[in-house]
Order: structure tokens, then sequence, then C-alpha cells
């Protein structure tokens, strides 16, 4: 124990100035995989917004006759409100397709010595996203 | 292996060099040296070629030559690559620019201080931890092959650092545990003669450890071993939010460790 700490000592009386090289803000211009991972970090922002903006949405749909159910709809057929969708689309896609494939990463099943291969694990991702996304469709064409 | 004999002519390469001399200089500035091209040099033979005909100043650090000892990771190009695994001709005729591994402290030309890495290596005890000790009279820690697969990955890594290098986690939090660090402390802890899991969950599942990960990647593409250290941090993740979900909404059953 002593001699250890006599020895550490002695390394840092022989130690030179070290060179410490600043991480430049703008770090995530610099790579492609840099720049796409802070695209993916940004999607969050659209994708919650939006959850937000569809729970607002359900409140303000509480107790509304059809009429004034529509109405709810009537400022949202502006072409802004189209185009804002349709860049939350974008983004909840890229959002979606991004972290759909990194789920191997996360997720290893494992038969005997073999791993599952990741794209059935990826790929499962889509199958229940179809599955969903037909229920969805399907309950809401029955009710419209 | 210098002297080849198929390739030689009369082209050359430019190496813009890192140096970095503290008795003499504050700042890094870059040199630029002209070594003859030769098809089957690496990055390293060319710093070697610098270090021994043109300038015998230059340090650098490097062993084996063969992608195994982890010691001759640069940043060539930006890019963190093990120098002995980074061909003249992916380049040439471009000038290449050899600076030391990211983020670390440079302590001199290309070589970087690891004190940091080395600690960190000890934080996540980095070791087996057996279940029991046993005398050696009674024989192995015996595994089957489906065991060796839950770990072997993570075993292969070398302790080169280039996922540090790539990790700009790393780079704007110094506390974070890190890929290698991680990957190692999983390799571990999914190994079925260690009993460890409890004494590295402490740095492992606290926000310098996984929680501070953001899933770049890049680790994971830079990794000369296919460690798959991002895979090692999400995974970790995923056990952990498991067992915590178990103890809330299962208070009754005690945890496995």
């Amino acid at each position: 124990m002593g001699e250890k700490a006599e020895m550490t000592n002695q390394s840092a009386d022989t130690k030179t100035k070290e060179y410490i090289r600043p991480m430049p803000a703008n770090w995530w211009l610099k790579k492609k995989s840099y720049f796409l991972f802070m695209v993916r970090e940004l999607t969050c922002l659209f994708v919650g917004g939006y959850a937000v903006f569809l729970l607002v949405l359900i409140y303000r749909a509480r107790g509304t006759n059809s009429q004034e159910f529509a109405a709810l709809f009537d400022g949202l057929n502006h072409s802004w409100a189209i185009l804002l969708n349709l860049v939350v689309l974008g983004m909840a896609l890229y959002h979606s397709i991004t972290w759909f494939n990194l789920t191997p990463k996360a997720m290893v099943v494992w038969r005997g010595e073999e791993r599952l291969s990741p794209m059935v694990i990826a790929g499962s991702n889509y199958v229940v996203w179809a599955i969903v996304s037909i229920l969805i469709a399907w309950l809401a064409y029955r009710i419209g | 292996m210098a002297a080849s004999d198929t390739t030689t002519s009369d082209a050359t390469i430019a190496l813009d060099v890192f140096r970095y001399r503290p008795e003499q200089e504050d700042e890094p500035e870059m040199q630029r040296y002209e070594v003859p091209y030769q098809k089957d040099w690496v990055v390293l033979d060319a710093l070697n070629y610098i270090k021994d005909e043109i300038d015998g100043t230059l340090s650098f650090r490097w062993s084996c030559r063969m992608g195994v000892c982890g010691s001759c990771g640069m940043m060539v190009n930006g890019e963190p690559i093990l120098t002995c695994a980074a061909f003249l001709r992916n380049y040439y005729p471009n000038p290449i620019r050899v600076e030391p591994l990211n983020y670390f402290p440079v302590i001199r030309d290309l070589v970087i201080n690891m004190e940091d890495f080395l600690q960190k290596l000890d934080d996540v005890k980095a070791w087996l931890v057996p279940k029991e000790e046993k005398p050696v009279s009674e024989g192995e820690y015996l595994q089957t092959p489906a065991q060796l697969a839950q770990y072997k990955q993570f075993s292969m890594c070398i302790n080169c650092m280039l996922c540090y290098a790539a990790c700009p986690i790393y780079g704007q939090h110094p506390n974070f545990i890190g890929p290698a660090a991680i990957a190692l402390a999983q390799r571990y802890n999914n190994d079925s003669r260690d009993d460890g899991n409890a004494e590295r969950e402490e740095v492992i599942f606290s926000h310098e450890g996984i929680w501070e990960c953001t899933l770049v990647g890049e680790c994971t593409q830079v990794c000369p071993k296919n460690v798959d250290p991002a895979g090692a941090i999400q995974q970790a993740k995923v056990s952990h939010t498991t067992d915590f979900l178990k103890s809330v909404l299962m208070p009754w059953g005690k945890r496995q460790k």
C-alpha cells in the first residue's frame, strides 16, 4: 500500500503538462453518422409535440355533438396545417424506422449457441406496425 | 516488411502528423512528412519510417503490428482506427492526417494519457468474480458452449480505446464509464462462472454508466474486433429496466442476484 502510494507520487512529480483538445460545438456536423444521430434526437420533439396536440384535440372533443366535432377540424384544413402534418409524418417515420432498426442492439434472443438473426428482430417490429395500422384503419373505417 | 519488392517506386505520400512537445510548445502543430508510398504499407509502417529515417523525435505507441495488442489506435483523417490496419493505398494519393485518439489528454505527439480508461476498467471490476473460490484440486469451473456464447463477443475487446475516441458522449462527459468498460462489465456479468453483478451494479447502472449513452452507435462501427459495445450497453439497459419493473410490480418476488 505504502509502496503503491509512493509510486503514484513519483509519477505525479515527473508528469509533464498534457494538452486537452477542446470539443468543437459543431462536432455533429463533422461526420454523417453524427448528423443522422442528431436528426434522430431532434425527431422526438416532433413526435412528442404531435402526441400533445392529439391529446389536446381529444380533450376538446369530449361531449361534442357531430357539428361541433366537425368544427374542431375546420382549422386543420389549411394548407399550412397539412404541410406541418406532412413534416411531422416524415419525422415520425424517420424516428420509427431508425429505432426499429436499432432494436436488435437491445434485444438478443438466444437459441442455444445461436443468436436469432437481427433481421428477424428488426423485421418483427414492421410486422406488428403493419398489423396495428390495419386494425386502426379498420376501426376508423367502421366507426366513420 | 519494409522493403517490399513488388511495389517499390518513386511515389511518395504526405503524412500530416500531430506534434505536441510540452517542453517547447503550448499548442500542438501539424508537421508534414513525405514518405515513400508502398502499396502494402499501413500508416504505422509510414510512422515507423518517419521515426527511423526522417525524424527520431516523433512519439507514438505500437507493438504487435497485427491488430491484437490495441496499442496503435489513432485518428486517421478524423476516424479512430488501428494504424496497423490503415493501408496507405486507401488514402493515396491524398495526404493522410494522423492525430492522437480523440478526447484523451495528449502527453506527447500521438501518445495519449489512458489513465482514465484504466481507472474505469477498475471501477467496473472487469475481471471474474467467482461464485465461490474453490481449490485447484477440485478442478475447473465448467461451462457449456451455450454459456460461452453469452459473453464471447464482448470478451474479444483488446482495450484499444477506439470506441472512446468515436463517442461524442465521452467527449462531452468525461465521467461517462464508456463503451469498452461497460462491454467488459457485461462480458463478466453474462459469464455463468461470475457472481459480480451486484458489485458492478452501482457503477454500471448509474447516470455515468449506461444511462449516459444515447446510442450514437459509433463505438460499434469503429470497433476492430466486432465487440458491439453499443449493443452491450443497450442490453444492460433492458435487463436493468426489466429488473426494476419486476421489483416494482412484483415486490413479493425476490430479485435473482
